[in-house]
């Protein structure tokens, strides 16, 4: 594969360099979002002032948990507080709603460049923006693989073209996610996409010497290194967690300790050369109780959950079906419980959909011969409500922080998670956190439809999200 | 009974009875000169092998010619499927050639609970990937009735590769169901895991098993297991796990030994063992095999309801 990609592909001077991008920045860190303050290629031309009125302001970053009113004027917040006059603004009724920063996801799969079939930028970016979604981080193991500053600076710029989601791509770690040399970590983060978080998603680093080098080498502009905890040698052809029903179903099993072993030695690492890791997808209580010891002693490593880890367990595969197979696969109830509680203690500093679309022939086979995935990006606020808050597992505000500051967190993503005060942009989630309604598979804005939760009753549904004061959102539904 | 049989799970000990006690009152069919039944004259079952299995499909073949049924044997191989059908698209066009039962082997465990969300037709397990095999499990247990007076508590031992195998996890399931003590005889790395929830005994050692057993089943090893490293050799597997003519002695007078075949003699079982007429039954296993089969096809392809005579008088001739 051509680390420029397939020829018909963008290669590296492709849309996503217009004179304005086309000098480097002063560093990933002064950048305000990959648009740039100027943006205004959002779906509607140029926002008109909005004030949110009489909703439960839940705003994590800025400490904020009561009723407050939000004046949005020029793509940002301009005033909160309470009985703000409307003035020229629209008035849009909150009561009984929660506003919060727009949710950021840490690990997405847009499929593009190469899986158009399965899921686009744009399908994609769509379904973020009905989930509450803000900012996407989409992962690199796409056709051609984002290796490379081409492919990245494509994925940004489709983002942008698209405009309904902020897309941060995350570059490769190594060329061609193959393990072997690393990738150009320091031209895609100087590049017009600005790349701050690198991994080898779908793959764990096999080699720790490489690990540590990118560890060290990523320091130099500041990056992330998120690791895929699977060593591969305990998993070759493993088909679900290993366990009772795995043994059962006669399915290869999965052993928690294939994650565990290379989450403690990826965090030795992190300890090691002092570079700043973050833990993709954790799935097992071994794995929660290496970070909690972790932080307790002061590594610098961040780490995020799915809601399918959360929500579901290994019992699901007994009916065949592989819309309920996954990397890492679903687990034991204990291991759900372990995530719960690290989610609640802070351990785990965000929810990560791990959205993963798969063409309905993909997934329409064996269990053994279908990819792992499943979407996750249009239930992930239902499930966290439904799993997490309604049990008292977290409080709401919690719960928010995780979808909002804490993701923002772990890249440290600026404009995004809040705080919702005056100056900062309007990346902005109205939900309903009581509102009942049924998952249906083909209702969803993603291209794929493999949701494991079709059918499911579930609570909290997304009702507006605003992208810089623009609703991309608008009473439920996409389109603005 | 249920529709389909996927899982020696499905069958209660009612099920299990019933179908054993049918198969007793077909094998008579197989004693005679002609050979055939019209019990399920004008109704088409289709083998679906994806996997070589010679003797299970010429077994369910002979089972439905038997009853009359017509069948089509699709297979992998020279079929649309090695040019990428999809078992979906293969389920399909089955449904609209309008076949009443799909019998399938199929190499990824689970493949039958997939085809029969798929098709409307009876669907019968004929073994899938490392899953279950339940129609095996049906005929071992009828080889061990016509053996001993009840399954319930009768001693089985199954020695081998229990990872992997099918036979194992369903005779597991139909031997519990029945009320038979079943011991596991492997070494540690070819026993699944949680294997202690299965309600088996489990042992490492099978000289210390034998001497108790009613029914010594081994499995079948296969050399690309020791390739992958669960044991170091077939050699030493032989001589840890093998049943030879030393070990036979071992057992009680009374015990028999089986296999699902097909066998690796001088490995899980030595040649003498093998061919001794007063202690191995494999060879009414492959015989009790049709029968079974034909009683599973005719009480799955609309036999009458419980209570009703198991099978309408035998008219001889009556297929010619």
């Amino acid at each position: 594969m051509s680390p420029l990609g397939q020829g018909s592909g963008p290669g590296p001077a492709g849309p996503s360099s217009p004179s304005s991008r086309s000098h480097r920045p002063a560093g990933p860190s002064s950048r305000s979002g990959p648009a740039g303050p100027s943006n205004s290629s959002g779906p509607a031309a140029g926002p008109g002032p909005v004030l949110l009125r009489g909703g439960r302001l839940v705003d994590p970053a800025g400490g904020h948990d009561a009723t407050a009113d939000v004046l949005v004027r020029g793509g940002a917040v301009a005033a909160v507080g309470t009985g703000l006059e409307a003035g020229d603004a629209e008035l849009v009724d909150c009561d009984g709603l929660v506003v919060s920063p727009g949710f950021v996801d840490l690990h997405v799969h847009l499929r593009e460049p190469g899986r158009e079939d399965a899921e686009t930028i744009e399908t994609g970016s769509r379904a973020a923006a009905l989930g509450g979604y803000t900012a996407v981080c989409p992962m690199p193991n796409t056709d051609p693989v984002a290796d490379n500053a081409g492919v990245v600076e494509m994925v940004a710029a489709r983002g942008r073209e698209v405009g309904l989601v902020d897309v941060f791509p995350v570059g490769a770690v190594t060329l061609g996610q193959r393990g072997g040399e690393l990738a150009e970590l320091g031209t895609m983060a100087h590049s017009a996409a600005r790349v701050d978080c690198f991994s080898d998603d779908g793959r764990p680093i096999r080699d720790a010497r490489l690990l540590r080098l990118a560890l060290e080498y990523a320091q130099a502009f500041d990056a992330v290194i998120a690791d895929h905890a699977e060593d591969p040698s305990l998993t070759d052809g493993a088909q679900m967690h290993e366990g009772e029903v795995s043994a059962i179903l006669g399915l290869q099993g999965w052993p928690a300790a294939a994650e565990e072993m290379v989450v403690a030695r990826d965090l030795l690492l992190a300890e090691l050369t002092g570079g700043r890791l973050h833990l993709c997808h954790l799935s097992t209580a071994g794995s929660v109780a290496l970070v909690r010891a972790a932080k307790a002693r002061g590594v610098l490593v961040t780490a995020e959950a799915a809601p399918h880890h959360f929500t579901l367990t290994d019992e699901a595969a007994r009916c065949f079906d592989p819309v309920y197979k996954v990397n890492p696969p679903l687990r034991s109830k204990a291991d759900v419980e372990a995530i719960r509680d690290g989610l609640a203690d802070g351990t785990i500093d965000a929810i990560a959909t791990d959205h993963a679309p798969h063409a309905r022939e993909d997934k329409e086979v064996e269990w053994a011969t279908a990819p792992p995935g499943m979407l996750g990006l249009e239930t992930a606020l239902a499930l966290t409500i439904t799993e997490l808050v309604e049990p008292g597992y977290l409080r709401l505000g919690q719960a928010v922080e995780r979808l909002t500051a804490g993701p923002a967190r772990c890249r440290r993503l600026p404009g995004h998670g809040g705080p919702v005060v005056p100056g900062s942009p309007a990346n902005l989630t109205v939900f309903d956190p009581t509102a009942a309604w049924t998952v249906a598979a083909p209702a969803l804005a993603s291209r794929a439809r493999n949701t494991p939760y079709h059918g499911r009753q579930v609570r909290g549904r997304v009702v507006h999200t605003l992208l810089r004061g623009t609703f991309t959102v608008r009473g439920g539904k996409a389109g603005w | 009974m249920k529709k389909h049989l996927l899982s020696a799970a499905d069958l209660d000990s009612g099920d299990i009875t019933r179908i054993l006690d049918t198969a007793a009152h077909l094998a008579k069919v197989t004693d005679r000169a002609i050979k055939k039944v019209p019990t399920l004259r004008g109704r088409t079952v289709c083998n679906l092998f994806f996997e070589d299995s010679t003797r299970t499909r010429i077994s369910f073949e002979l089972a439905a010619k038997r009853l009359s049924a017509d069948v089509i044997n699709f297979t992998a191989k020279g079929s649309s499927v090695s040019k990428g059908e999809s078992l979906k698209d293969t389920a399909i066009t089955l449904e609209a050639m309008g076949v009443d039962a799909i019998v399938i082997r199929h190499g990824a465990s689970g493949a039958p609970w997939r085809l029969a969300e798929w098709v409307d037709a009876v669907v019968i397990n004929a073994g899938d990937g490392t899953h279950e095999h339940p129609t095996q499990a049906l005929l071992d247990l009828y080889t061990m009735r016509q053996r001993f007076p009840t399954l319930a508590g009768l001693r089985v031992a199954i020695v081998g590769d229990v990872l992997h195998s099918r036979v194992a996890r369903s005779n597991v399931l139909a031997l519990g169901t029945m009320g038979a003590e079943v011991t596991l005889v492997a070494p540690p790395t070819l026993l699944p895991a949680r294997v202690e929830t299965w309600g088996a005994g489990i042992s490492y050692d099978l000289d210390a098993v034998l001497p108790k057993q009613d029914v010594v089943m081994l499995l079948r090893m296969q050399l690309e297991r020791q390739r992958a490293g669960f044991f170091p050799s077939l050699r030493e597997y032989a001589r840890l796990y093998g049943l030879d003519a030393r070990r036979l002695e071992a057992m009680p007078e009374h015990a028999i030994v089986m296999h699902p075949g097909p066998m690796n003699r001088g490995v899980e079982i030595a040649a003498d063992v093998a061919d001794s007429i007063e202690r191995s039954v494999i060879a009414d296993q492959v015989a009790n095999g049709i029968s079974v089969r034909m009683a599973l096809l005719y009480l799955l392809l609309g036999g009458p309801a419980v209570g009703d005579p198991p099978v309408p008088a035998v008219v001889e001739g009556a297929a010619l």
